[in-house]
């Protein structure tokens, strides 16, 4: 008991009776239907090597940690490839400066075949080995449980294997980069016949399989850990937390779990069959009669091989398949991030969420409509153009939904008290630029306009304004915010402000110009535009897009400084150091092994900043007010 | 009880001015603790969680087979021309082997409803049986793929062929995992892990084993009859 | 980029080093008012660029068709929209920065929202948005739907005045014969360029014989996928004599960076003597089918 009068529940003694064996209730077997309310007691004994408590753990937390670990890993490395891309881009074919000390024999310079590899990779892992894996496998696993009030994930050895799904994921990434013909080129679309045919592009070789085999693990991965999310989120809520009282990290969480799990499995469909056609030969893909020529046979062993293997498939197939999954992915690339944003937002200006529930209900229109409008990718595509109008009108509807949660943004902050640390300054960044890149959306949405922009570097700007700009920056807002309980200490406040202001305006001067010299036509995945008259002038504007990435790519070094430094020499913080209201404040900075250590009861929703029944500006969920205060939904069952 | 839901001791210590900086760190109270009681709630809908998994499992399994049986349909409705099936598959045998499978699902029933009343027999029997109807459902699809193989018929042959293979080999994967999985149950039992209050695992397999069997109904159909 | 120039690039660089690390150590010491000026210079930069963009050539390249005009009509309405939309939540989130800030005593104000305000911000966007939607629809029609094409020219679907096809990494157009037929010997095959006669409907089809491919023609606002096993029919109007890029728009390889055609329109008579000429050097030569293998 603590000397200031806080105790522990009374009924929670390190010896709780009527429950023997000791194993963690979660790890145990199929159980009978318990009463809502009821609290298992446990608690577990045993001291955990090394290895099981670092690498092979069951801990969501610790799972947790590998996923960020992993993720920022890989955005070190798509950021490279990034660089390389921008390098190419602005200087076609000159060397790259200290390249050649790793490859001698091209003396550094980004041949043609290598460009396609590169932002192939780059889209690749950023998409499947950073945004996913950081939000939903990062965030998602620290914070549901504690969010919810919950001990653990609802199937913890499931989650284990979540994360070691992702190692031959991420095997047969960077496998392609070392067999014959190199990694996958087909861009991160994977277009068939460009994917299928082996002849038809060097990574289409060999690199292709594997890039199937990496996604269909990735995939393997995501699904494991949306069963454990919705799972837990529906059946582990503390007493009282009903799903209105969640907060929207939760919300963001818990939809863009649900469009994997009716998503995903479509996408793995997909590249089995992809993966069919490469290796059996099967004709999905492939329509009859065509003629791919060996246009570089230097490269190709097999060169001038006759196709053989079925056809009279469709390489449009391929495409409705794939977007109808990686459409929706682009909403579980933002639906957590806008969830976090809510959360940062509310707490740090010290008011509640604008809006609740119109916030909760637009992210699930987002993610309902999300699933009927993928043909937007496809309006150039050959597809039936009554199509195109069907798909027109429903991608617009999706900013609907958007302008609320973004006006809901605006009114959290209006009346606030805004304390501007790192946190607060990225999640306003996302809003700011996450508006940037949901405009853009529009045009792209609109058939006729889009003739003419698709596959421009406006649909660059776009997606990154809402994957970078957006994503990225929630995913900073979430790691200075969330930080201090993962590893019990602050990241360093001045370096996180350096850290800001470097990426915000090195970002923009990346990415905002693009939509200009896409206006001027510019395609992507071009890796020599000027051999174009009409992109000749373009050379000037690329040049200052280049030398803004690599500041920007540079500037991250106050973050990882940052990151490590704060990691274990960072300022020692108590329990609750942003005085917020939601559930995972009351663990101790960082949770032991199950979380929380009194019971929990939970009263009201998580945003009750500035309530003035209370003299603080802040009213956690769990603490009980006097009789007239709102009571948990759910009776407290026992004791 | 009231106490214990009071705000963090953080939110208390502001109150009674102790520190100066309420929400610094405090060895005291804020070390993690590593083996502390753990509380397991239960909330949300009245079904065990294990049972609630499977089903979004399932769901992720309908989508996969959605994304096959929507590629067949458009694959053959945007076809020039589709061979008739009858000419070039023995919808004689297949009709038997999908009577085989039917009768394996009620049998599973039966193993379930052994499994309720806690009759270890009775489950090891019905459990048994259906674990052989899912075997002779496996041996003839393998003894068909074999002379379909035999008469040069693979996929790479046709687009046909191709999506013969894709849907029906799918479906006899996971065939051959709902086996396992009742071969996996059956050991429990014969252990003596169902009781009529708690036989979870074995209706897991059956959700799992009803939903294969549903699906070939709808493939036999579509593959083979029209 | 004048401050790339080798001459003064060095000092340029070096005031700009000074100017970051002033502009650092004051946005630590005063991040709330350079917070309102960043946040505020997305709008300001952000307009000022579009405005200035045309100026600087980084604006839609010269329109010589029919259905350029509606197109960048489209797309300036959206943009308008949007931009008044991006103007105005970004100063709203700057108000709020500005004016909502810690030091101001109180708490804050105690709402969860108000239905009021829900239903007017999602009311007036519908609007906007269902004006956007229906707006593009007349002119989609225009390009895409056969049965909106204009008839009555020389042209049509199913008298084309070539096909039009696509493979790695290369064009290759191909016009009928004299009896309009494809699959003669007489048939005049141009590599890369797509000769075509201005003021004209044209009508042609689109293939490709191994791997996605797009038809883009900047000039024209026009693009269409060249899909393997599929013949698509597309329709345009150049609107002045002249020569233009025909880019390919699709990844389709290595060498998707120049696969690199030319729209060359000319006046009717030059193009009845250039098809004329190409006829006659023609003449009995036999050309390899390369359409046969479709
Ligand atoms: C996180 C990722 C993310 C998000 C959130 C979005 C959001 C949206 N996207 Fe984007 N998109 C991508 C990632 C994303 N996209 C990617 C990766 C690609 C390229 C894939 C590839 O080809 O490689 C792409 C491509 C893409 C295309 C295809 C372009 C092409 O290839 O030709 C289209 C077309 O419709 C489109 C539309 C939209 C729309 C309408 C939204 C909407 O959801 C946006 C809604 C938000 C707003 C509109 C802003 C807020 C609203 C207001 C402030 C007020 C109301 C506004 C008005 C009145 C106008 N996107
Ligand atoms: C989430 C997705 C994501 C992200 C973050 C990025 C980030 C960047 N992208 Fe990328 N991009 C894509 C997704 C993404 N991209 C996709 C899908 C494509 C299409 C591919 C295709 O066509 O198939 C694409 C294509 C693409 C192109 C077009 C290529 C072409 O078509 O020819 C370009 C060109 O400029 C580009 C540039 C950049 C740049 C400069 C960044 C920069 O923002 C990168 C800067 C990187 C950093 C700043 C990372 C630094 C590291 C950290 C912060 C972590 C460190 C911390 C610790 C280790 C603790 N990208
Ligand atoms: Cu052809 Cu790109
Ligand atoms: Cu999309």
């Amino acid at each position: 008991m603590s000397p200031d009068g806080n105790s522990a529940p009374a009924h929670a003694p390190a010896h709780a009776p009527g429950h023997g064996g000791g194993a963690h209730p979660a790890q145990e077997g199929p159980r009978g239907v318990a009463a809502p309310g009821t609290v298992h007691v446990s608690h577990d004994h045993h001291e955990l090597g090394f290895l099981r408590k670092y690498v092979f753990s069951v801990d969501h937390k610790v799972i947790a940690i590998q996923f960020m670990l992993t993720g920022l890993f890989f955005l070190v490395l798509g950021g490279l490839f990034a660089m390389a891309i921008r390098h190419q881009v602005a200087w076609p074919w000159k060397p790259i400066p200290g390249l050649s000390v790793l490859f001698p024999d091209t003396g550094g310079v980004i041949s043609p075949e290598f460009y396609t590899m590169l932002f192939t990779m780059h889209g690749t892992i950023m998409i499947f080995f950073v945004i996913i894996p950081l939000l939903t496998g990062a965030f998602g696993n620290f914070l549901i449980p504690l969010m919810v009030g919950a001990p653990d994930m609802a199937f913890p050895k499931l989650n284990m294997f979540g994360y070691w799904a992702m190692i031959p994921a991420i095997f047969f990434a960077l496998l392609g980069f070392f067999v014959e013909g190199g990694a996958a080129a087909a861009g991160w679309t994977a277009y068939p016949t460009l994917s299928t045919i082996a002849t038809a592009a060097p990574g289409s070789l060999t690199g292709q399989t594997w890039w199937l085999m990496a996604l269909t693990w990735v995939g393997v991965s995501s699904m494991m850990g949306a069963v454990n999310y919705v799972t837990t989120i529906f059946k582990m809520r503390a007493p009282g937390m009903t799903m209105m009282r969640m907060p929207l990290s939760i919300w963001g969480l818990l939809i863009a779990a649900l469009l994997q799990l009716f998503a995903l499995p479509v996408l793995t469909a997909a590249s089995i069959l992809q993966l069919l056609d490469r290796t059996l030969h099967t004709g999905f893909f492939t329509p009859s009669n065509l003629l791919v020529n060996a246009t570089r046979p230097e490269l190709l062993s097999n060169a001038g091989a006759a196709l053989d293997g079925a056809s009279g498939g469709h390489p449009l197939l391929w495409q409705h398949l794939f977007w109808f999954y990686s459409h929706p992915a682009v909403y579980i690339m933002v639906l957590p991030a806008m969830g976090f944003a809510s959360d940062i937002l509310s707490t740090h200006a010290r008011k509640p969420v604008f809006g609740y529930k119109p916030m909760v209900y637009s992210m699930s229109a987002i993610a309902g409509l999300g699933f009927i409008v993928w043909g937007h990718h496809m309006f150039t595509s050959g597809m039936n153009p009554a199509l195109g109008m069907s798909f027109m009108v429903a991608t617009i509807m999706i900013a609907l939904p958007s302008a609320v949660k973004v006006f809901n943004w605006i009114g959290t902050l209006w009346g606030s008290r805004i304390h501007l640390n790192s946190a607060m300054l990225n999640a306003l960044a996302f809003v700011a630029m996450f508006i940037i890149g949901g405009l853009s959306g529009i045009w792209m949405a609109a058939t006729p306009v889009d003739i003419y922009i698709h596959d421009t570097y406006i649909v660059v700007a776009h997606f990154h304004y809402v994957v970078f700009a957006g994503s990225v920056f929630a995913i900073w807002a979430a790691i200075y915010h969330w930080f201090p309980k993962m590893f019990g200490r602050q990241m360093n406040e001045t370096l996180g402000k350096v850290h800001f202001i470097g990426s915000f305006v090195f970002t923009n001067g990346v990415f905002y110009m693009m939509h200009q010299i896409g206006l001027a036509g510019l395609m992507r995945r071009t890796a020599d535009p000027y051999t174009y008259a009409t992109y000749a002038h373009l050379q000037e504007s690329n040049e200052l897009i280049t030398l803004c990435a690599f500041a920007l790519f540079v500037w991250q070094i106050f973050f990882v400084i940052n990151f490590f430094h704060s990691m274990f020499w960072g300022k020692r913080v108590g329990r609750n150091p942003w005085r917020a209201n939601s559930l995972e404040w009351e663990a101790p900075s960082p949770p032991g092994h199950g979380n929380f250590d009194r019971e929990l009861a939970v009263y009201r929703g998580p945003y009750e900043y500035g309530s003035p029944e209370v003299s603080e500006d802040y009213l956690p969920q769990t603490r009980k007010l006097g009789d007239g205060a709102a009571r948990p939904a759910q009776a407290h069952a026992h004791h | 009880m009231s106490q214990a839901t009071l705000a963090p001791h953080a939110g208390a210590h502001g109150h009674h001015g102790h520190k100066a900086d309420p929400f610094a760190y405090d060895p005291a109270v804020d070390a993690p603790a590593e083996h502390h009681a753990i509380y397991d709630y239960d909330s949300g809908p009245p079904v065990e969680r294990g049972k609630f998994a499977i089903w979004l499992f399932l769901a992720t399994e309908v989508m996969f087979f959605t994304g096959l049986i929507g590629t067949y349909i458009i694959l053959r409705t945007g076809a020039s021309a589709w061979p008739n099936p009858e000419e070039r598959l023995a919808v004689d045998i297949t009709a038997f082997n999908t009577f085989v499978l039917i009768i394996s699902s009620w049998l599973m029933v039966r193993a379930l409803q052994a499994g309720q009343k806690g009759d270890k027999a009775g489950i090891l029997k019905w459990l048994g049986a259906t674990i052989l109807g899912g075997a002779l459902f496996v041996g003839i699809q393998v003894y068909e793929y074999i002379e379909l193989y035999k008469h040069g018929s693979w996929p790479n042959v046709d687009i046909f062929w191709s999506t013969f293979y894709a849907m029906t080999g799918f479906h006899g994967l996971h065939v051959v995992v709902g086996v396992i999985w009742l071969i996996c149950a059956w050991f429990g039992a014969a252990r003596g892990k169902y009781t009529a209050q708690n036989h979870m695992g074995l209706e897991l397999a059956g959700l799992y084993w009803h939903f294969v069997d549903l699906v070939w109904v709808l493939l036999f159909t579509i593959v083979y009859l029209f | 980029m004048s401050f790339l120039n080798p001459s003064n690039g060095a000092w340029s660089i070096l005031a700009l080093l000074v100017a970051l690390l002033l502009v650092l150590v004051t946005f630590v010491k005063f991040t709330r008012l350079w917070t309102v000026i960043l946040i505020a210079l997305l709008p300001i930069l952000g307009v000022w660029t579009f405005v200035k963009a045309p100026e600087w050539g980084l604006w839609f390249p010269k329109d010589v068709s029919t259905h350029g005009a509606g197109m960048d009509s489209l797309f300036n309405l959206i943009l308008w929209m949007v931009a008044i939309t991006f103007v105005l939540t970004e100063v709203g989130l700057v108000w709020c920065v500005f004016r909502y800030h810690d030091k101001v005593p109180g708490k804050s104000l105690f709402t969860h929202g108000s239905h009021k305000l829900e239903m007017i911000w999602t009311a007036i966007p519908a609007v906007a948005l269902l004006v956007i939607a229906f707006a593009q629809i007349g002119t989609f029609k225009q390009i895409k739907f056969e049965d909106h094409w204009p008839t009555g020219g020389p042209y049509s679907k199913d008298k084309p005045i070539a096909h039009v096809i696509a493979y790695q990494f290369a064009w290759l157009m191909r016009y009928p014969d004299a009896n309009g037929s494809f699959d003669s010997v007489d048939v005049i095959e141009s590599p890369f360029d797509f000769v075509v006669p201005v003021d004209t409907d044209i009508m042609f089809q689109l293939k490709s014989r191994d791997v996605l491919h797009s038809f883009f023609l900047p000039n024209l606002r026009l693009k269409q996928d060249a899909v393997p096993g599929m013949t698509i029919p597309m329709w345009f109007q150049a609107t002045e004599v002249g020569e233009y890029d025909l880019i390919c728009a699709e990844l389709c390889g290595w060498g998707h960076y120049k696969m690199a055609g030319r729209l060359i329109v000319k006046s009717k008579p030059d193009y009845e003597k250039w098809l004329a000429d190409k006829r006659a050097a023609l003449k009995s030569n036999g050309t390899a089918d390369l359409e046969a293998a479709e």
